[in-house]
């Protein structure tokens, strides 16, 4: 009975300090309030952003419906919107991103994490990382100026003459347009995918590595039959990091891709975005219907971006766990 | 697993692909190195007393400067850390001290995912919660805007940061009789102040060059901008607008104004990899 009563004693502590126990510091109890609210701040924003984008872009949904997104009308003046253009200009310069940039990333990747010399691998693998730190609007002007001449009097030529037999390389050689779009986007989204690849790689346990070359393997059949496919997830995660960075990447795209919203097969000709079209509009329009398309616009880039990294990370952790640095 | 190859064949296919790889390297850093040499080659020329000093001038009225934008960069950058740095450490310190729930591993997830999210939609829910209601660009919506953006960064590199203070520094805290609020605030978080501010610094080097966001938040100002209820301009924002204008003058400012940011930003990239690696070196 004496052991009930100090029993009950402890239970005329309020019920949340015995609910947590040992925190019944009221200290502790504000700092673990705080740090909760921000933390929760970080998932309040998520959800808040797809709600408020979703209900700026309601009067676009209802009066076009699923029509948005087949119709190739854009017409702020008579207020009739179809987003096409749009969505496949953002595709297409991401897939042929990711096409460029998938290849160059992983060769930096596997160059970073197998064959560099130890102590060349630190400060090229910053050097690689230094790409990501160039703002996009200077990519953008590098882009106008130093990129779209050279494409147009270098590259596009030399494409026209050996693959012009493809539609994807003909018409006139303007410099900026698809190509230029998804050469620069590339180059935007390799230290992602390089970056993240090479956390995947080195998670790798080094056991695997050794094992194959203990078994008489070379390097490269080491890394193609016992690495690659160990990491194989991780890998295809990072790609769609770089998709989900191409498809979202606005001020360079918008500075070369020369934003006319045509569908056209030719890569050389001009293009538009989903995010250059936000970017170009969104301040000055002025009709609620034109607010609200491309607040469509914005959701649906949004949630493809949003579930992209859903995938994305949760692949990811499956290779380097949750607690990798996975930027 | 071994092809019943050649000894010789599978020689050359390694060699081969430790070539293509070491190209691949080659190949990456070869935009780097363009971009530099551009933005120098170009802007240096237009980085002059002026540039730091004056106003934009007229179209065709030669000169000027863009003391407005770099102050306009400054204060947006430094707001925005005002108020993303202290949401974004605490939420960190919840990560790492807080770590066994599944809220937290929610809140892991939603950091990552929103370091993917398009900046140009953050800047479009700012517009939408913030600029439209009020009836006018401002500072104010254009440093929040950055503040969402920098802190998933902030929040993972703090945890990150935090998981890497040894438990008996914690432990030993908390056997003096420290709370545990005390023993996170002075002794873990300040055991990874100087990790937290080289994340900082990453962060204020990205926001720092942000423009999409800030087209329909903080917009631009030809002027000052007092306050932070105005419009005000911005570098890369500045940048953009004379890259796409037709004038040559124009587009000599923007040179240099992107030479400014891109030395400033890699300025900043750089120390902060140096800091790290030396204190890596230390341990």
């Amino acid at each position: 009975m004496g052991d009930k009563n100090e029993l009950s004693l402890i239970r005329a502590q309020p019920r949340i300090l015995r609910r947590l126990g040992r925190e019944a510091n009221p200290g502790d109890l504000v700092f673990r309030a705080l740090a909760t609210l921000f933390a929760a701040t970080v998932i309040g924003v998520v959800l808040l952003m797809v709600a408020e984008m979703s209900r700026a872009s309601v009067a676009s949904i209802k009066a076009f419906g699923l029509g948005f997104i087949v119709s190739q009308e854009w017409d702020p003046v008579r207020e009739v919107f179809g987003a096409l253009p749009f969505i496949y200009g953002t595709v297409v310069s991401s897939l042929l991103a990711v096409a460029i940039a998938v290849p160059v990333s992983l060769g930096v990747a596997l160059f970073l994490t197998e064959l560099a010399p130890k102590w060349l691998r630190s400060p090229l693998a910053s050097m690689v990382e230094l790409l990501a730190a160039v703002p996009s609007v200077v990519y953008g002007l590098w882009g106008i100026f130093g990129l779209a001449p050279f494409l147009r009097e270098h590259v596009e030529p030399v494409l026209a003459s050996t693959l012009g037999f493809l539609p994807l390389f003909q018409g006139p050689h303007q410099g900026y347009g698809m190509l230029t779009g998804g050469v620069i986007l590339a180059i935007m989204i390799l230290p992602t995918i390089a970056s993240v690849s090479r956390e995947v790689l080195l998670a790798v346990p080094n056991f695997f590595r050794e094992g194959a070359l203990a078994l008489g393997a070379t390097q490269w059949e080491a890394l193609r039959d016992v690495i690659l496919p160990y990491a194989r997830s991780g890998l295809i995660g990072a790609v769609i990091l770089g998709l989900g960075r191409a498809l979202g990447e606005t001020m360079a795209v918008t500075m070369v891709i020369g934003n006319s919203p045509e569908i056209k097969a030719s890569l050389f000709a001009p293009s538009y975005t989903m995010a250059s079209v936000i970017a170009n509009e969104f301040a000055e329009a002025t009709g609620d219907l034109h607010l609200a398309s491309l607040a469509e616009v914005g959701l649906l880039l949004f949630v493809v971006t949003l579930l992209l990294n859903v995938v994305a990370r949760l692949l990811v952790w499956r290779v380097a766990g949750p607690t990798g640095n996975t930027r | 697993m071994i092809e019943a190859r050649g000894y010789g064949y599978r020689k050359a296919l390694n060699a081969g692909f430790r070539v293509a790889s070491a190209f691949a390297v080659l190949l990456a850093l070869l935009p780097l190195v363009s971009v530099i040499y551009f933005t120098a080659a170009r802007g240096l020329g237009g980085v002059n007393l002026a540039f730091f000093t004056e106003l934009p001038k007229p179209v065709g009225e030669p000169g000027g400067g863009m003391a407005n934008a770099l102050s306009g960069t400054g204060k947006l950058v430094g707001m925005a850390c005002a108020i993303g740095m202290p949401i974004g450490v605490m939420a960190g310190v919840f990560l790492s001290e807080f770590r066994a729930s599944s809220f937290a591993t929610a809140v892991r997830f939603s950091a990552d995912v929103m370091s993917g999210i398009p900046s140009i939609t953050i800047g479009m829910v700012v517009y939408t919660v913030l600029v439209r209601p009020m009836g006018h660009f401002s500072a104010f919506a254009g440093s929040i805007a950055l503040a969402i953006i920098m802190l998933p960064t902030v929040t993972r590199t703090t945890e990150e940061l935090l998981r890497l203070v040894p438990a008996t520094l914690r432990e030993a805290g908390l056997g003096l009789g420290m709370p545990k609020w005390r023993a996170t605030l002075l002794i873990v978080l300040r055991t990874a102040a100087p990790g937290i501010v080289t994340g900082a610094m990453l962060a204020v080097a990205r926001i720092g060059g942000e423009t999409a966001p800030l087209l329909f938040t903080a917009f631009n100002n030809r002027f000052w901008g007092q306050g932070i209820d105005e419009p005000v301009a911005s570098l890369p924002v500045q940048i953009y607008t004379y890259a796409v204008s037709p004038y040559e003058d124009w587009h000599r400012q923007a040179w240099a104004a992107a030479f400014v940011l891109v030395m400033i930003t890699l300025l900043l990239n750089v120390t902060a990899k140096f800091l790290v690696r030396n204190r890596l070196d230390a341990r």
